[in-house]
């Protein structure tokens, strides 16, 4: 049996170069009650300029804070995965685009946080040189972290250090140290070494420095002028690098991508996409798609995620953990993996399936994480039915039309649904009339009243057909013993059942041009704005063209000139994209 | 010739060598009145915030009678054991002018900043908490602590800046280790041993300045902000470290505390409620120890999404969905989740109160200033906020008081109590919100 490795490599290769004509898609969300507060993209019909997309669109140079899975896949990638890092990087506040990861470029560093940093520096730079102990099965880290073995372990070695340092440097930074900040490290680890009377403890002082410098935690867009564009300018060869493999590893460039910027051949059409197929047939790029993936499903709120046990007994911390598990596993399978259409992912059946989900999806457990399609006659199809949505967009105790609703639009069709007036009266929710049985019935009561129901209305009927689900996202067929009526409808498209609002949605104008915006905007760290407009319908029209191939879209993004453009910063706010119906 | 003073035969000692320190335990605490530390420099004043979610139930916890001695309606009669030790404050205004009204967001951040916010995601500037720490708390090994009951390091209500935040700590095991894990040196110690890294450690922040530095010549206005706000905590990291290598003063109540145990994610009302003690019996030992004199605790997020095992809805859900009981006249539900929180707030206080520190304790040389986000959560309402406030900032402040603002702005408390701590400001807030008017009812 193929590894699931070797078969993503095979389709990454596959599709690779599939996607060079453009359709024009225009859509048009029609919603009533709302629409004025709705976005959704649309794009127009306009010819690519060239192959690789418009070239006179750029982004705008940013500072980014390195983010908590950032750090920690930077400390796994050059020290290894067993080094321990705590939680020094707090999680971000979501964005208004929906997105944790642009908020990266406007956070600071409070001081509390800086301590907190600087204590796992600590920790860190201990582990990387400590000797180990065979007794209690530690790894002498320093036997193969540092490249060298110094004259005397109690004194000073420059040479030693330098090896250290320029090579741990150079991945940490992300650039070539130059000589002088070699120096300056290697006189701080020689005063050290000296100090304290020990080699490898003046080394963890450097190291700990190196790991809370602002050159190490700010991933900073740094430019040169584009010989291309005269006047104008781009990302210099190592932030280009930097860029690339923070979208697409979800960490810091490796050697070999450095290699590519320090010779200059990232700059060069050819040298980059080299560079980009070498990466995309990483193993690391699973850590870059399962990133973006986490971030757009919203997937950090499973970190304060708990069910009321009382209500729903099988529901546990570990089935919780599981689930968000359970869909990246079948997101990136399915995307990258198998290369299919990112639209099935709404309809397919086959997943994965632990022993904590079995359970939960009344399906025989299996030992560990295995392979499992839901039979045809499931009323599971696609993530949405998955427990990981059902769960998370639901209350504690009881399911949510409202917020299934609600995050479906959001998440996945980048539209905005308003809240709720400040003085709304909520009440009828909660109507005592024991003859109000399931959800739907007590929506309708508060839909009666005319303040609610113009937003309840674009978020009701789409959470209502997910109503076969409770709370905890077990299957039923009834509720306060009436069967549940899961019928609706998205966007003007009907309904009966869950599979039918997976199709619809499969079949949204809005789904792939909703993936295409948060996607760029992701890579190249912001939200999307008006000017972004000819890039994004560039690309949307190659996602069309590649039939909705994620590794083909990744392609896209990173090899446009977009991707490496650097526009200068709008002197005024530029609106965000007005996507729906204006 | 400069005077010998002990940082400098500290300094001088450095490198490992143990420290003796001569003074006899018991004795060397205090000075002879318990007024003061023994070193004749006064007791130090502490500030604390609390804060809980979704404000209260109006008919049945605002007293009738204001002043002291006031009555303890239905939903605050929990009150009564720290009645004397606090004051309770009601019918003060947040003004958004021309802001939006950010649901459970406008409310708190008014109070605690002095502006409306224009939307979710920037918040006006810094908060009371840092600006108070900018004048109490910079000799600290900690400059300020941040928890949260409810798990989630994003409930917190601290703001260095507009998007610069100060997360909270979710973890009483984290925070355990932070405060009394390896850096931690017990006041109390016979010997003092500064360990040998920490000139390590200066020395090379010396090099990470100097990269900040030249970052800030690579990078836009916006993001030079943040680079310089980097730079500015990197010194304050730096003068941390030097405070490491000093003796630090005896403290009396100063005991370290038990290793507490993990506990599960959620936000069950009894799970909240052990997160809360764990993280408050910490934080007291933090005080007492002298290891921070700011801190934040957060029992429940201004959107409480806290829960009752066997009750469908979440706090904030049931404060839109509950009917108001038409014999009650008000929601039950939403009152039972708010009595709990209101329950942690007398664990709070007491816990503090406990202490002894001098002549009284600990809660007397302090100030504890608690605010929500919304005074009627049904309907989002900011007027007729109720705040409270414990602890006398070492006889500054009287407490035991119901003090009725009147339509107010409710930033008068925060002024009040910044210029009580010393912080030097003829006003505070914008626009409605601004006030040069102290609450003087309860100046000493």
């Amino acid at each position: 049996m193929q590894s699931v490795e070797t078969r993503r490599i095979r389709s990454l290769g596959r599709f690779g170069g599939l996607f060079w004509t453009g359709l024009t898609t225009a859509l048009v969300l029609g919603i009533a009650g709302c629409a004025n507060y709705m976005t959704d993209q649309r794009s127009a019909d306009t010819q690519p300029a060239a192959d690789l997309g418009p070239v006179d669109v750029g982004s705008v140079p940013r500072a980014r804070f390195m983010t908590a899975q950032q750090y920690s896949n930077m400390i796994a990638d050059v020290f290894g995965s067993d080094i321990q890092i705590g939680t020094p990087i707090p999680p971000l506040m979501r964005a208004p685009d929906g997105l944790l990861s642009t908020t990266a470029g406007s956070v600071g560093i409070p001081g509390g946080q800086l301590m907190q940093l600087q204590r796992a520096a600590t920790s860190i730079a201990t582990q990387v040189v400590d000797k180990g102990d065979i007794g209690k099965e530690l790894p002498a880290h320093r036997s193969y972290l540092v490249p060298c073995k110094p004259k005397a372990d109690n004194a000073p070695d420059d040479a030693c250090a330098a090896k250290f340092i320029r090579s741990t440097g150079r991945l940490l930074f992300r650039r070539s140290l130059d000589d002088a900040q070699v120096a300056d490290w290697v006189g701080k680890a020689h005063q050290g070494a000296e100090h304290l009377k020990d080699f490898y403890a003046g080394l963890a002082g450097v190291l700990e420095g190196m790991l809370i410098d602002p050159m190490v935690l700010m991933v900073v867009d740094t430019t040169e002028p584009d010989p291309a564009r005269p006047g104008q300018r781009r990302l210099d060869a190592y932030s280009l690098a930097s860029r690339l493999s923070f979208f697409l590893w979800n960490s810091v460039p490796n050697d070999a991508v450095l290699k590519a910027a320090e010779s200059g051949e990232i700059q060069t059409p050819a040298g980059r996409a080299r560079v980009v197929e070498m990466m995309l047939s990483s193993p690391r790029v699973e850590h870059g798609v399962r990133a973006f993936f986490d971030d757009m499903l919203a997937y950090d709120k499973f970190d304060s995620l708990a069910k009321d046990g009382m209500v729903y007994s099988r529901e546990s911390g570990a089935v919780l953990k599981d689930a968000r598990e359970q869909t990246l596993r079948t997101a990136y399978d399915h995307l990258i993996v198998r290369n299919r259409d990112y639209r099935d992912l709404f309809t397919t059946r086959d997943t994965f399936m632990s022993p904590a989900l079995a359970s939960v999806y009344n399906v025989p457990a299996v030992p560990g994480w295995a392979p499992y399609a839901f039979p045809e006659d499931s009323p599971r199809a696609g993530i949405l039915n998955h427990v990981s949505f059902l769960a998370l967009h639901s209350h504690p105790g009881r399911s949510s039309p409202t917020l299934r609703g609600k995050a479906l639009r959001e998440t996945l069709l980048c539209q905005v649904v308003p809240p709720p007036p400040p003085n709304v009266d909520f009440s009828a929710v909660e109507d005592p009339d024991a003859n109000l049985h399931t959800a739907r019935e007590r929506l309708t009561a508060h839909r009666a009243n005319p303040v609610c129901a113009g937003c309840h209305k674009i978020t009701d009927p789409i959470g209502l057909a997910m109503e076969n689900f409770d709370g905890a996202g077990q299957y039923r067929t009834s509720e306060g013993g009436v069967t549940i009526d899961a019928s609706g409808s998205l966007d003007g498209k009907a309904f009966n059942n869950p599979q039918g609002l997976a199709q619809a949605l499969h079949d949204h104008p809005g789904l792939p041009t909703c993936l295409v915006k948060r996607m760029y905007g992701y890579g190249v760290g912001g939200m999307t704005t008006a000017v972004d407009k000819p890039q994004l319908e560039y690309l949307n029209k190659r996602f069309e063209a590649s039939g909705y191939r994620i590794p083909d879209l990744l392609r896209a993004i990173v090899l446009s000139p977009a991707f490496g453009n650097v526009a200068e910063p709008p002197a005024a706010p530029v609106p965000a994209i007005k996507t729906a119906a204006q | 010739m400069k005077k010998i003073t002990r940082r400098r035969v500290l300094r001088g000692m450095f490198n490992g060598t143990a420290v003796a320190v001569g003074l006899p335990l018991l004795n060397c605490f205090l000075n002879d009145n318990g007024t003061a530390l023994a070193s004749g420099a006064p007791i130090p004043q502490r500030f604390g915030t609390w804060s809980w979610g979704l404000g209260m139930s109006k008919s049945i916890f605002v007293p009738k009678k204001t002043g002291p001695g006031f009555d303890l309606p239905e939903e605050i009669a929990m009150f009564a054991p720290i009645r004397d030790k606090m004051n309770l404050y009601t019918n003060y205004n947040a003004f958004r002018d021309a802001a939006p009204n950010l649901c459970h967001t406008t409310g708190w951040v008014i109070l605690r900043s002095g502006s409306a916010p224009l939307n979710q995601n920037s918040k006006p500037g810094e908060t009371i908490d840092v600006t108070v720490a900018k004048k109490i708390g910079t000799t600290t090994r900690f400059p300020m602590l941040t928890v949260t009951a409810t798990g989630d390091p994003r409930d917190t209500q601290s703001y260095e800046s507009a998007t610069s935040v100060n997360n909270a700590e979710g973890s009483p095991l984290a925070l355990y280790s932070s405060l009394f894990g390896a850096d931690y040196q017990d006041p109390n110690a016979k010997d003092f041993k500064p360990s040998p890294n920490i000139l390590v450690r200066k020395s090379v922040l010396s090099s990470v300045s100097e990269d900040a530095k030249k970052l800030m010549t690579q990078v836009g206005a916006e993001d030079k902000a943040r680079i310089e706000q980097y730079f500015t905590n990197l010194r304050e990291l730096e003068r941390q470290l030097d405070r490491q290598l000093e003796k630090p003063e005896p403290r009396e109540a100063c005991v370290k505390p038990k290793l507490p145990p993990e506990l599960a994610t959620g936000v069950d009302f009894q799970l909240v409620a052990q997160r809360h003690r764990l993280f408050t019996d910490l934080l007291v030992m933090a005080v007492a120890c002298d290891q921070t004199r700011v801190f934040n605790a957060t029992y429940s997020k201004s959107f409480s999404s806290t829960t009752k095992a066997g009750y469908e809805k979440p706090h904030h859900t049931a404060s839109h969905e509950e009917p108001l009981d038409p014999k009650l006249g008000y929601q039950p539900m939403v009152s039972w989740f708010l009595r709990r929180g209101f329950e942690e707030w007398v664990y709070f206080v007491e816990a503090f109160a406990k202490v002894k520190e001098g002549d009284g304790t600990l809660l007397d040389n302090m100030l504890i200033y608690a605010s929500t986000d919304q005074s009627f959560a049904k309907i989002h309402s900011i007027d007729g906020l109720p705040m409270f406030s414990a602890g006398s900032a070492g006889g500054r402040i009287k407490t035991g008081l119901h003090i009725d603002g009147g339509g107010t702005p409710g930033t008068r408390l925060g002024y009040t109590m910044m210029k009580t701590l010393g912080v030097d400001i003829p006003s505070w807030g914008t626009q409605s919100n601004n006030t040069s008017k102290e609450i003087s009812e309860i100046l000493v």
